[in-house]
């Protein structure tokens, strides 16, 4: 699998990402800086999490104005997959790439921590094809803006055309404090209209080794990279 | 010439630093007031042109980048010196 990661100034979890997928494909993903205009084909972009220029004027709002960006959008029309995580999935959402908004968390915290995923009724989709519906994911999130914001209409459009990937579950028998942020419908992540583009706020490469305290952001990616090179 | 960009949150939209600050106004015993909502302003100079042309850059300005159409509204006003 080819890959490759971009870097934006403020970025700070690419180090993770490139060493999770060479962990798990082999191959070091390529460095991506936000001004390259020229790169290879590749099988999957990531874009990591971080504070993109300072989170300056929105999360994610001049990263998504950056020139990488018009080569990303050309990745996906080809049919490309591309996966925004935390900040990278800000990033998508203000490059028009995904819908609806990512505003403070409810509580006003920055929060880091573990969370529960359960994998939903999605479509077809390179990033969940390979787990089951209902299946739990442990894999932690740490932001001050994820609280996935979208009217009743698109809510509705995005559940009936299987676009929600994930939600925050409760644990049995823990508080009721499972959504850290305060999304809409417990949305911890949502899939663009062909399935290859998923932004999501949890962190897969922060539960790669068991000292990471769980491995389930391996699961996530070696998943994704077996659809990938199908 | 100065043009004035305020931004705010569009109605319905969670303002969670409005309603923190409305909470700490109601426990300093300010009375008679409700629904505090946040924003901000962005402040342009423009040179050589004139006021509608500057009126009309600023809305570009608004629409690609400086406001999140989805959640956020914006006025423009222009400074007369």
């Amino acid at each position: 699998m080819r890959s490759g990661v971009t870097i934006f100034p403020g970025s700070n979890c690419d180090r993770d990402i490139i060493v999770a997928l060479k962990e798990i494909s082999g191959k070091t993903p390529i460095k991506m800086w936000h001004k390259d205009t020229e790169f290879p084909n590749l099988d999957l972009i990531v874009i990591p999490g971080g504070f993109s220029f300072g989170d300056y004027l929105r999360c994610g709002a001049l990263a998504a104005r950056s020139p990488i960006i018009k080569n990303i959008k050309n990745h996906i029309s080809r049919g490309g997959a591309v996966l925004g995580i935390c900040n990278g999935f800000q990033i998508l959402i203000e490059a028009g790439i995904l819908p609806g908004s990512l505003i403070r968390n409810e509580k006003l915290l920055f929060t880091c921590r573990k969370t529960i995923l359960e994998i939903q009724d999605s479509m077809i989709s390179p990033f969940l094809s390979g787990l089951k519906k209902g299946q739990y994911l442990n894999i932690p999130v740490a932001h001050n803006e994820g609280n996935f914001f979208a009217s009743e209409t698109l809510l509705n459009e995005l559940k009936n055309e299987g676009r929600i990937a994930f939600k925050y579950v409760k644990e049995a028998n823990t508080d009721d404090d499972y959504n850290p942020n305060g999304s809409c419908n417990d949305i911890a992540g949502i899939l663009s209209k062909n399935g290859k583009v998923l932004g999501m706020m949890p962190h897969p490469e922060r539960a790669i080794y068991n000292l990471h305290g769980g491995t389930d952001g391996l699961k996530f990616l070696s998943k994704t990279f077996e659809k990938l090179i199908g | 010439m100065k043009v004035v960009v305020n931004i705010s949150l569009k109605e319905g939209v969670l303002d969670p630093e409005g309603q923190a600050i409305e909470t700490s106004l109601s426990n300093l015993g300010f009375k008679n007031f409700s629904d505090v909502r946040t924003g901000k302003q962005i402040i342009l100079n423009f040179e050589k042109i004139d006021e509608n042309e500057a009126i009309l850059a600023t809305k570009k300005m608004c629409e690609d980048l400086l406001v999140n159409t989805v959640i956020e509204t914006y006025k423009i006003n222009v400074l007369k010196d």
